[in-house]
């Protein structure tokens, strides 16, 4: 049973890690701006969206 | 009839067509140019009609002219090194994932722009270019042209202290929680029967575990409790976080002693518990609207440069430079920044900010021209008469904002609740410690620690921010901004309110009008109307919008002369429109507050137009709505309105006229003096003492992000109507914190007789204090949203 010592410690170790990353995602202002990244992830990039409206007209 | 494509707006009679696409005016099918050149399309597909209308459809001209100034443009800067310049600016413009997008493509509308990132909840966004592609200049002017035009200023500090201390709440909430979860799963044997089989070493090693995780929670996430129960007891009142502060340094004794000694588990678990809860809890309360600011001083108002007229030569100086007796230009839109005196060109100067007065005055060589206003119209040379700081504006703005710390010394309900709480409280301790310390001291020392622990108020401290932060939220969504929950707490304690005339009782953009003369046939009127469209003068607009809707004709020769009127020839009639000296040739006699355009037809006198300021809708409601509260009305006109308002507010005391800015200050320190507490509802710089004087200062805006004086609130001048219904939500959200106390003095009783009897277990205060936390938090924030929908308020966005 005193191998659970050894697991507790593992465990907090690898929360600690979580909370590592946490504290960093805080620091370097993940948390400021909670609207613009969940809409900027939808904004497709300038190369590959060939598909302008005016190409589809030229293909139909 | 269709809506703009760029604003949304409709169009009205003649639409601007552009690519088949109507417009609403030049600016708006501008900037679709702008941008459909670049193949920036996608601004309108994403969100329909996102962009911006300017009222004043004019172009950037020189107004960034004094960016080229280098001392400026460093101030201004946050970096710049070898060629490429970052700045962060706030555009209060930007409201849509359109914007974002937009803002976030800037690159492609100028190759000089490097990067460009927004963050939408400050409206801000920071660009990265290369000084050699494009000059600070040319990027204001291109922000300017697709009409996100940046407020510029200094004064950026604060919001920066703002986000720093949120991360810093973010981060300690965090920790906390880790310390929370982790703690708990250590102590996960107590809450089970059978704990004691468990062997010493696991034991021991869960009591080491869980002492170390305490740590981080004792030493940082508790550091802002310990602090202001500290300053508190300095200043000798007892607040809040003195009986939390106490409970908190009970709970970790006790714990390390029972975990170093061997004796028992600790109470580590609610210990983090607590501290979690408590931070998220002044975590809520603190999400104000960053994009609001609240306390703007003068210089945020003023524009930071001038033009100086030295030697014949233009110069653009940093505004704090300008001394008494130098030379300023004042261009069209632009304001003034200082009293000085009129010294070439006419002015019309628009003092809507200052005084809610929507109509322009003219100013003539040599006359006194106060700072505050704008100019509109051609160009203007004034010679400066005092310092800046010194300007009667300024001046009133800045009295008395010093060594005033609201909040500190402020009698809250919480205050005084924990002030006696905390009293019984060490009664309750020390009577039981007596007690218990004939039989077994070591007993009594536990019974007077569990006291503690179990008394410790975080229910209590969680009851205001939850309750005052929904209130404040609820207030956000139906147009009312509130600068912190301290203001709800103001609010219910209010009894006078005081209400400011122009801009706030009346309407500041329409107006009332009526025709005074021979009457005019429908020919007639199509010709005003068509003259009175090519000008964009505030009166022009009036008088146009008033006339029934027709055709348009064609004008001929239209000349508009600044302060005087416009003149045209329709269909080889000449029409005139302007004041009673451009038509008739003499000064108009009587009152100048009652605006008057006057019209001749071929140069024949037809009568004039009278423009009254129309009250706003729903005054009615909202005077008789503040029952019971002694109202007064304050005003620097003149009794024109008296007999209107009589009827309003049922009786002539309550009506002052002719009031100074300087008056209207003393007159709300008078009742303050007196002890009530003043309601103040305000909207131009003129209130703006009487603003920052009074208990509560409740500014009413047409656009909420634009420039406001310092106050308290900013109500949306479509809300005006609701106001008295904010007021008394506020007041009632009390009775919700009163039963949430009494809810949780209830949980305190209960924990406080099993304590006195040296009874209360770890597994006990770990349900306990988190039962009573989570059961107050639900009810008050339910409480508040049923009262909410009571009172007809939306809670939801």
């Amino acid at each position: 049973m005193s191998v659970v010592v050894v697991l507790i410690g593992f465990s907090i170790l690898v929360a600690a890690g979580f909370l590592l990353a946490f504290l960093w995602a805080v620091r370097s202002g993940q948390y400021d701006d909670d609207v613009s990244p969940s809409v900027r992830i939808l904004f497709d990039n300038e190369s590959d969206k060939p598909n302008d409206s005016s190409v589809n007209q030229n293909n139909v | 009839m269709a809506d703009c494509v760029h604003c949304g707006q409709e169009c009205g009679k003649n639409p601007v067509i552009y690519d088949q696409k109507p417009f609403c005016c030049n600016g708006c099918s501008m900037v679709y140019q702008i941008l459909s050149e670049k193949k920036l399309n996608r601004y309108y597909e994403m969100m329909p009609t996102p962009g911006i209308r300017l009222d004043a459809e004019s172009g950037a001209g020189t107004r960034y002219a004094y960016l080229d100034n280098d001392d400026i443009r460093n101030k201004l800067l946050d970096f710049s090194d070898g060629g490429i310049s970052r700045i962060n600016l706030f555009i209060p413009a930007i409201h849509c994932s359109s914007c974002i997008w937009l803002l976030e493509n800037l690159n492609t509308l100028h190759p000089g722009i490097m990067h460009s990132h927004v963050n939408f909840v400050r409206k801000e966004v920071s660009i990265t270019f290369h000084d050699a592609e494009i000059s600070l200049r040319q990027l204001m002017e291109l922000l300017h042209a697709i009409h996100y035009i940046p407020d510029i200023s200094y004064d950026t500090t604060k919001k920066d202290s703002h986000q720093k201390a949120n991360r810093r709440m973010i981060m300690k909430i965090g920790v906390a929680g880790f310390a929370f979860g982790n703690i708990m799963l250590v102590s996960a044997p107590d809450y089970f029967p059978g704990n004691e089989t468990i062997d010493r070493l696991m034991a021991g090693t869960f009591g080491i575990v869980s002492f170390i995780l305490a740590l981080p929670v004792i030493t940082y996430c508790s550091s802002d409790f310990f602090l202001s129960a500290w300053k508190s007891l300095r200043k000798r009142v007892i607040n809040i976080d003195l009986p939390l502060s106490i409970g908190i340094l009970a709970l970790f004794l006790e714990s390390s002693y029972e975990i170093f000694s061997g004796s028992g588990t600790g109470y580590m678990d609610s210990l983090a518990g607590l501290l979690f809860f408590m931070l998220i809890g002044r975590w809520y309360q603190g999400r104000t609207y960053q994009s609001l600011s609240f306390d703007r001083d003068y210089r945020s108002y003023f524009p930071i440069a001038v033009t100086l007229l030295r030697e014949g030569t233009e110069v653009f100086v940093p505004l704090q430079d300008v001394r008494p007796g130098d030379l300023i230009l004042v261009r069209n839109g632009e304001l003034i920044p200082v009293d000085s005196v009129m010294i070439e060109g006419e002015g019309s100067i628009d003092y809507s900010f200052v005084t809610g007065e929507s109509l322009p005055v003219s100013k003539k060589t040599g006359d006194f021209v106060y700072a505050g206003g704008k100019q509109t119209g051609a160009a203007i040379k004034l010679q400066v008469v005092k310092e800046v700081a010194q300007s009667y504006l300024t001046q009133l703005w800045n009295e008395d904002r010093l060594g005033e710390d609201p909040g500190m010394n402020m009698q809250t309900i919480v205050n005084k609740v924990s002030h006696y709480f905390t009293l019984v409280i060490l009664a309750v301790a020390g009577s039981a410690f007596l007690y218990w310390a004939f039989e077994d001291l070591g007993k009594a020392v536990y019974v007077f620690a569990s006291i503690l622990i179990v008394a410790c108020p975080c229910a209590l401290a969680l009851t205001i921010p939850f309750t005052f932060g929904n209130v404040m939220r609820i207030f956000g969504r139906n147009g009312f901004y509130i600068k912190n929950t301290g203001v709800i707490e103001n609010l219910t304690k209010a009894d006078t309110v005081v209400f400011d005339k122009t801009g706030t009782l009346t309407h500041s953009r329409s107006m009332n009008v009526s025709w005074e003369g021979h009457s005019l046939n429908e020919t007639e009127m199509r010709w005003i109307r068509s003259v009175a469209r090519n000008s964009t003068h505030p009166l022009s607009v009036i008088v146009s919008d008033w006339l029934p809707a027709g055709e348009d004709i064609v004008v001929e020769s239209y000349r508009e002369i600044p302060g005087m009127g416009i003149s045209g020839m329709t269909e080889g009639h000449n029409v005139m429109l302007g004041s009673r000296k451009f038509i008739a040739g003499s000064e108009s006699p009587e009152d100048s507050r009652v605006s008057s355009v006057y019209i001749s037809i071929d140069h024949k006198l037809k009568g004039y137009f009278k423009l009254e300021n129309s009250y706003r809708k729903g005054l009615e409601e909202v005077i008789a709505g503040f029952d019971g509260f002694s109202k007064h009305m304050i005003s620097g006109d003149n009794d024109s309105e008296r007999s209107n308002l009589i009827k309003v507010f049922g009786t002539g005391d309550a009506l002052h006229f002719n009031q100074s800015p300087v008056d209207k200050l003393n007159f709300v320190n008078d009742l303050t003096n007196r002890g009530r507490k003043v309601i103040m509802i305000g909207d131009g710089l003129n209130d703006a003492g009487a603003l920052i004087k009074a208990d509560i200062g409740i500014t009413i805006a047409d656009d909420i992000y634009h420039f406001s004086p310092a106050c308290d609130a900013i109500l949306k001048s479509s809300e005006f109507g609701r106001l008295y219904r904010f007021v008394s939500f506020a007041k009632k959200s009390v009775s919700v914190v009163y039963v949430s106390y009494t809810i949780s003095f209830l949980y305190n009783i209960i924990g406080l007789s099993f304590a006195v009897q040296g009874l209360l277990s770890p597994v006990f205060a770990a349900v306990l204090m988190p039962l009573s936390s989570i059961s107050v938090v639900a009810f008050a924030s339910l409480a508040v949203s049923l009262l909410a929908r009571k009172k007809g308020l939306s809670v939801s966005a």
